[in-house]
């Protein structure tokens, strides 16, 4: 068991809603960011005296430019409906970690200064002046929230707290005071392309090892091609999947994967990074900026599609505000949805029957299925609604012969967050981290006892390295956390290309294959 | 004309104005503010008719309610429906002849007030016993679950208890849509319900009632999924890529 310099929630058979403990997570806040981390994004570096004036503005023109803002701070009843449904509330017992509490944290100071009752009778309807305490408050709570929107299925308004907590973190950092986990983060995609600062010939060392790993598996020549112009598909994703376990073995699959496609693929030194930290800390700008280099980097390779992999706040940026934030992608092959998930590619490849997986390879696994937040409640994959919940279960089902699902409770668009994402991944953190992700550990350890799953399989690279981290805190092991395209590239059966014996400058050959496999893909979607 | 008549006819007026004004005014407001992302809450439908259906189920049958709290969503069920016939039977008071539904509706309308009144007892009830309510409920809160109360309690005491001259009161209130005032029965249940009302009116456009034209403004809620196909895009966030 890891050790934790704080109380680690007892894992219950059943769903226990706490008793409402105010004040438990009140000194949890992450590190505040550095005028260097600031700057680069268009933000000041510090707090400056007139901050309350300059923070009420900066409300002011996000209630002009976010309908959501605006309804969602009139519209709430206190019906109380989303009150047991976060999973830091759950985990902490924080009264402010209920949505409806945390947005209460805005919607009080948005009550005093712009509304009619909250400036004649601030008493009654629970206005406040936005004072230095409330300030600290917002720093504190609007970054225990990971923007996984679970309180927004329950609403009867549909009022989703992540855009509360996206709008208090950019009027935080209008006036200074940024989170340097986020902050910071996004500086380096700005000097280096990616979220961890891997420079072009780092990535291509690890993808020349990864070639070389493959090899040694399997004899089979799959290429990962970095920077490579001309190809069919651009392929963006988290930088951790170039050398995070178990990230890595999931980039190990979607290589395996365009292999038997036969389709011409790269990755991009430019757009290294499928996620977008412009999301987390709600600015559009910043959030724009990032989306564009992928834009840039499809334009300057002439790729023909855009596939992204496992992540899931960066799919939701991909599925749901690519086409806003760096489109029209009218440049790009029609026939393909812009950009694609590499699950809908894998699933329509199986459903044509061009892969071939041999299952017995994960009979060492039970595997069960985590829906990642973001993917399950704001995205899609496929034509359907809903299909982002069955293609990845079709895919396990295609490769592995014992899957069973959690509680139906704490799946689908009902799933718990891994309680690492919107920005809280960060070590500065771990309390959070820990205390969040007891809801979904709960139902994890269930499906264990009863069913003898090993191993959860997820399509996002915060999930993996959050239970990488958090599992051993209850007492799991870090490596029952596997990606999707993991457990693809156990069971997937490879075809040698001809180039096998020739060493490494055989990379044209893999073009060969692209034209046949370009017309019969043409129906998708 | 009684200076009773003549207060009662000012106040309609004046919570009539106030109740249009700015309720018109916060749907012009929302209409206009954009929504520069999508953001349904998926799974959502892919089509516009499929968001209309969506919509129609939120608004009749509280279905994401349903989903979150089983207690609130039959408690604020049933105080909204009985809100509902209680309303419909109340426009024979504007309306003559009265149409022949709203004549039907009549005793329903009875049992909606009882239903309204209980509904509004158990959401009540919930502000008290569950911590987690508790602890977000205001004063504010209170007040309007008091004042909704009232206004059917009062009213279901007119029905049962001590009858007012409903012929009348249908001759004021037909009487301020034609500028013609009559006069008003000086029945004490009379004026506090009517008052009420007026207090109910008056506060709509200003409080959380404001859930009622929100839902239909909710981007979570009445945004079709479909943004692989169609780009959308603000007007402000337009202006940003000529730069």
């Amino acid at each position: 068991m890891a050790k934790a310099n704080f109380e680690v929630p007892e894992l219950q058979q059943y769903l226990d809603v706490p008793e409402v403990t105010p004040g438990t997570m009140a000194h949890s806040s992450p590190f505040v960011s550095r005028p260097e981390f600031q700057e680069p994004l268009g933000f000041p570096g510090e707090l400056p005296d007139d901050w309350q004036a300059r923070a009420l503005d900066k409300m002011g023109e996000l209630l002009g430019k976010y309908r959501s803002l605006r309804v969602y701070l009139d519209s709430c009843v206190k019906c109380g409906s989303c009150t047991d449904k976060c999973h830091y509330f759950l985990g902490t017992k924080d009264p402010k970690n209920m949505p409806v509490g945390r947005q209460d944290l805005m919607r009080k100071v948005y009550r005093r200064y712009f509304t009619l009752a909250g400036k004649f009778f601030p008493k009654l309807v629970g206005a406040e002046d936005f004072t230095k305490e409330v300030l600290d408050d917002w720093y504190s709570y609007f970054h225990q929230c990971s923007q996984c929107r679970r309180c927004s299925v329950f609403c009867p308004y549909g009022i989703d707290t992540a855009e509360i907590s996206m709008a208090a973190r950019e009027i935080m950092d209008s006036i200074g005071l940024g989170q340097k986990y986020c902050n910071e983060i996004i500086t380096k995609v700005y000097r280096i392309g990616n979220n961890l600062g891997l420079p072009g010939p780092a990535l291509a060392d690890t993808l020349e090892g990864l070639e070389e790993d493959v090899y040694d598996d399997t004899g089979v020549r799959v290429r990962y091609p970095l920077d490579k112009k001309g190809v069919e598909i651009l392929l963006v994703t988290p930088s951790a999947d170039f050398f995070a376990e178990p990230h890595v073995d999931g980039l190990v699959g979607y290589g395996k994967v365009f292999h038997e496609a036969g389709v011409s693929w790269t990755l991009s030194s430019y757009a290294s990074e499928a996620a977008n930290f412009g999301m987390f800390i709600g600015s559009y700008e910043n959030m724009r900026r990032v989306a564009q280099r992928i834009r840039k980097a499809a334009i300057d390779l002439g790729v023909k599609r855009i596939v992204f992999g496992e992540c899931g706040h960066a799919w939701r940026v991909a599925y749901s505000f690519l086409n806003t934030l760096a489109g029209p992608w009218d440049f790009l092959d029609p026939r393909y949805p812009v950009p694609q998930h590499i699950c809908e590619f894998t699933h329509e490849l199986i459903q044509q029957g061009k892969l071939t997986f041999d299952k017995s390879q994960n009979d060492d696994k039970v595997l069960t299925y985590h829906d990642s937040c973001n993917v399950a409640r704001a995205s899609r994959m496929g034509p359907r609604p809903g299909g982002q919940f069955d293609i990845p279960r079709a895919i396990i089902k295609a490769v592995c012969n014992n899957f069973y699902d959690m509680d139906e409770e704490t799946i689908r668009d009902r799933t718990f967050c891994c309680g690492g994402g919107g920005g809280l991944l960060t070590d500065d953190l771990m309390e959070l981290r820990v205390k969040g992700a007891k809801p979904r550990v709960e139902a994890l350890n269930n499906v264990m006892q009863e069913k003898g799953v090993t191993h959860m399989a997820a399509i996002c690279a915060i999930c993996k390295s959050q239970f990488t981290k958090v599992l051993p805190y209850y007492g799991m092991e870090m490596d029952q956390i596997v990606s999707l395209h993991q457990l693809v590239s156990n069971a997937i059966v490879l075809t040698p290309r001809g180039d096998e014996d020739e060493g490494d400058d055989g990379d044209e050959d893999d073009d060969d294959g692209s034209e046949d496999a370009d017309d019969e893909d043409g129906d998708s979607d | 004309m009684s200076f009773l008549t003549g207060l009662y006819a000012f106040l309609f007026y004046f919570a009539t104005v106030v109740l249009l004004t700015g309720l018109i005014a916060k749907v012009v407001q929302y209409a206009r503010t954009p929504a520069p992302l999508k953001i349904p809450t998926t799974p959502a439908p892919t089509t516009t008719g499929g968001v209309a259906l969506r919509m129609a189920r939120e608004v009749v049958f509280f279905e994401s309610l349903f989903r979150g709290n089983k207690w609130t969503w039959i408690f604020g069920w049933v105080f909204h429906f009985g809100l509902f016939l209680v309303t419909l039977r109340h426009l024979r008071y504007f309306i003559d002849p009265v149409w022949l539904p709203i004549q039907l509706i009549q005793p329903f309308g009875v049992y909606g007030g009882i239903a309204m009144v209980l509904g509004l007892a158990g959401l009540w009830a919930r502000r008290f016993l569950v911590d987690r309510v508790r602890y977000i409920t205001a004063p504010s809160d209170h007040l309007i679950l008091a004042l909704l109360v009232l206004i059917g309690a009062s009213g279901l005491m007119m029905s049962f208890v001590v009858h007012t001259d409903i012929v009348s009161v249908k001759d004021f209130f037909r009487g301020l849509m034609a500028f013609d005032l009559h006069p008003l029965p000086a029945d004490p249940l009379l004026l506090v319900h009517l008052l009420l009302v007026v207090g109910l009116m008056i506060i709509f456009p200003y409080s959380k009632l404001l859930h009622a034209p929100g839902l239909f403004f909710s981007p979570t809620r009445n945004q079709v999924d479909n943004p692989r196909e169609r780009r959308h895009i603000a007007p402000w966030a337009e202006r940003l890529e000529q730069e």
